[in-house]
């Protein structure tokens, strides 16, 4: 199946910077797939997403989103994206259904008319349904300026499907919401995946968030560090491992050597488990143990670990 | 399509305007007191001695100067958008940069005629004379100087970073005009420097394009309009283009080059 995103060597340099934003970046993106581009901040993840919706132009590299050159064919590719910026990007002047309707005729789906009471029955019939999902029906003839964070971004992903968009960019999507603000946008765009197949790209630094996804870019300082499904990111970068402790903290080493072990660190002594199962170590150790913890990581740590070392 | 973008966003703004009733009532009070005070004073000092009624002639300086530089102004108001980020969802979309730029300036050159009505009443109330051939003059050239003025912002708001850089910019490039347009004095018989500064100027053709068709077989014409009705038309017309043209470009190529 053609990768509904392709980026090949993309490179990023903001004028007046000594250094790239992105650094040869590549990856692909299956249609349908929810996929998350996780790293910290400044890692450029804001800048790669500006490149793939157009706001921003590469310095190198190519892009293509749902079959369009970024660069040739700009207009095509805005057809077929949504995005959801990092800042709400509503006009706080004006009502929920305003600055949705706006973006109805902006994307030409609807033709443009002074007041709600005149746009056609199929704008109203789609504003309605998509409110009633989310929830809003109430509120979504009120000004923008009297939401909450989690409501506007509620009005951001009705607005931004208007379009039926082939592909939904979010950036940092849940920063600033509350916990069930955010579970209800998740559950929400669950929803809408289930129903319409839309690809769903998403930058974060909420590990539960990208965790959830079907595959991983984790980005640092420009460049891709790690790529793949959670599992092959976690099972690449880090090991499963058993820490032991005993009374006996000489005989156990002396033992956990001898057996070709390789313990570190502690007490209690870190033993990687490569290959083995917990139970063969476990069972081949006769010095009695006091502390038995069978770790296998997880993608904090994962993540925590590609971090750190990029620091360093 | 366009058509459909072009009025939307122009729409919004004008919504924007009819809910701000603080800026509906500050962009009344500045051309009253230019009208009726410099104005009257200006007339009491110097009317009869040049033979020109200053009060309507400042009326009419006064009138285009709003709507230009209203129409600027609000133009410029697309960076306040950027910094929201407001911005990236009308550059995000589908529709072509001209459309965007093109509906922004219609946009604020409504809200700039909407101004200019209340303008238009402060004259009565002061004594402006104002007859059929007046008041159509009037309104064709008040939007086409709102039409000037926002493609003039265009280019300027392409240049600039931030809203607050912008409202720096006053002294230097509208003050100045208020003179070199001659808004409120005449501009015949400049010395040679001031001549070439007043022709460098966008709002010195509007406003003598008004005075053209507002003073048109009357006496004060020969001492108060500089140029013929076509040659201020091809220049507003040129300038619009032009400045529409390479300011878009210019904004786009800033907005995405970054």
């Amino acid at each position: 199946m053609e990768p509904i995103i392709e980026v090949q060597n993309l490179v990023k340099r903001y004028r007046k910077a000594t250094e790239n934003a992105v650094d040869d970046v590549s990856f692909t993106v299956q249609p349908g797939e929810l996929f998350a581009l996780l790293g910290p901040n400044g890692a450029g993840k804001t800048t790669t997403i500006s490149i793939l919706t157009t706001t921003l132009s590469p310095t190198s590299g190519s892009v293509r989103v749902a079959g369009s050159d970024i660069q040739r064919d700009a207009t095509a590719v805005r057809k077929t994206v949504g995005i959801i910026f990092q800042k709400p990007s509503l006009d706080a002047n004006l009502t929920a259904e305003q600055n949705i309707r706006l973006h109805a005729t902006l994307y030409g789906l609807y033709p443009f008319r002074p007041t709600y009471a005149t746009m056609p029955a199929g704008y109203k019939r789609q504003l309605e349904e998509l409110s009633a999902v989310l929830d809003i029906e109430r509120e979504v003839f009120k000004p923008i300026k009297t939401f909450s964070g989690g409501m506007k971004r509620k009005i951001e992903i009705v607005r931004s499907l208007m379009h039926r968009p082939r592909v939904l960019f979010l950036d940092e999507p849940t920063i600033g919401l509350d916990p069930s603000s955010r579970r209800s946008m998740w559950e929400y765009l669950s929803k809408v995946r289930a129903e319409t197949e839309t690809t769903v790209f998403l930058t974060t630094h909420y590990l539960e968030e990208a965790e959830q996804a079907q595959r991983i870019c984790i980005i640092n300082r420009g460049r891709v560090v790690s790529y793949g499904t959670p599992e092959q990111i976690k099972g690449q970068l880090l090991e499963n491992y058993l820490l032991l402790d005993a009374d006996d903290r000489d005989r156990l080493l002396a033992e956990l050597r001898e057996r070709g072990l390789s313990p570190s660190g502690g007490p209690p002594f870190r033993v990687p488990v490569n290959g083995r199962s917990p139970h063969q170590i476990l069972k081949s150790i006769e010095t009695p143990l006091t502390v038995v913890r069978v770790h296998a990581p997880t993608l904090e740590d994962a993540y925590l670990a590609i971090v750190e070392g990029g620091r360093r | 399509m366009a058509a459909n973008a072009i009025l939307t966003i122009a729409f919004r703004d004008l919504v924007k305007l009819l809910k701000d009733r603080t800026r509906l009532l500050s962009s009344f009070i500045f051309p009253f007191v230019l009208i009726a005070l410099l104005g009257g004073m200006l007339q009491a000092g110097f009317g009869d001695r040049i033979g020109i009624n200053l009060v309507a002639f400042t009326f009419t300086g006064v009138y285009i100067q709003t709507l230009f530089q209203s129409s600027a102004l609000g133009v410029i108001s697309l960076l306040e958008d950027r910094e929201n980020d407001f911005t990236q969802e009308l550059f995000v979309s589908p529709v072509s940069r001209y459309s965007i730029v093109f509906g922004k300036v219609l946009g604020e050159s409504l809200v700039a005629m909407v101004q200019g009505i209340g303008i238009v009443v402060f004259g009565l109330v002061v004594g402006v004379h104002l007859g059929v051939t007046q008041i159509a003059g009037l309104v064709v050239v008040g939007l086409a100087s709102c039409l000037v003025g926002g493609a003039f912002g265009i280019v300027i708001l392409a240049n600039l970073s931030s809203q607050r850089v912008a409202n720096q910019l006053f002294p230097f490039v509208f003050l100045p005009q208020f003179f070199l347009a001659g808004v409120f004095a005449p501009i015949q018989g400049l010395p040679i420097y001031l001549e070439i500064l007043s022709r460098a100027s966008p709002l010195r053709y509007p406003v003598d394009l008004l005075r053209g068709m507002f003073y048109s077989g009357q006496p004060e014409y020969s001492g108060v309009v500089v140029d013929s009705v076509a040659l201020n038309l091809v220049v507003m017309a040129g300038m619009f283009v032009v400045f529409l043209v390479a300011g878009t470009w210019l904004f786009v190529r800033n907005e995405r080059n970054r």
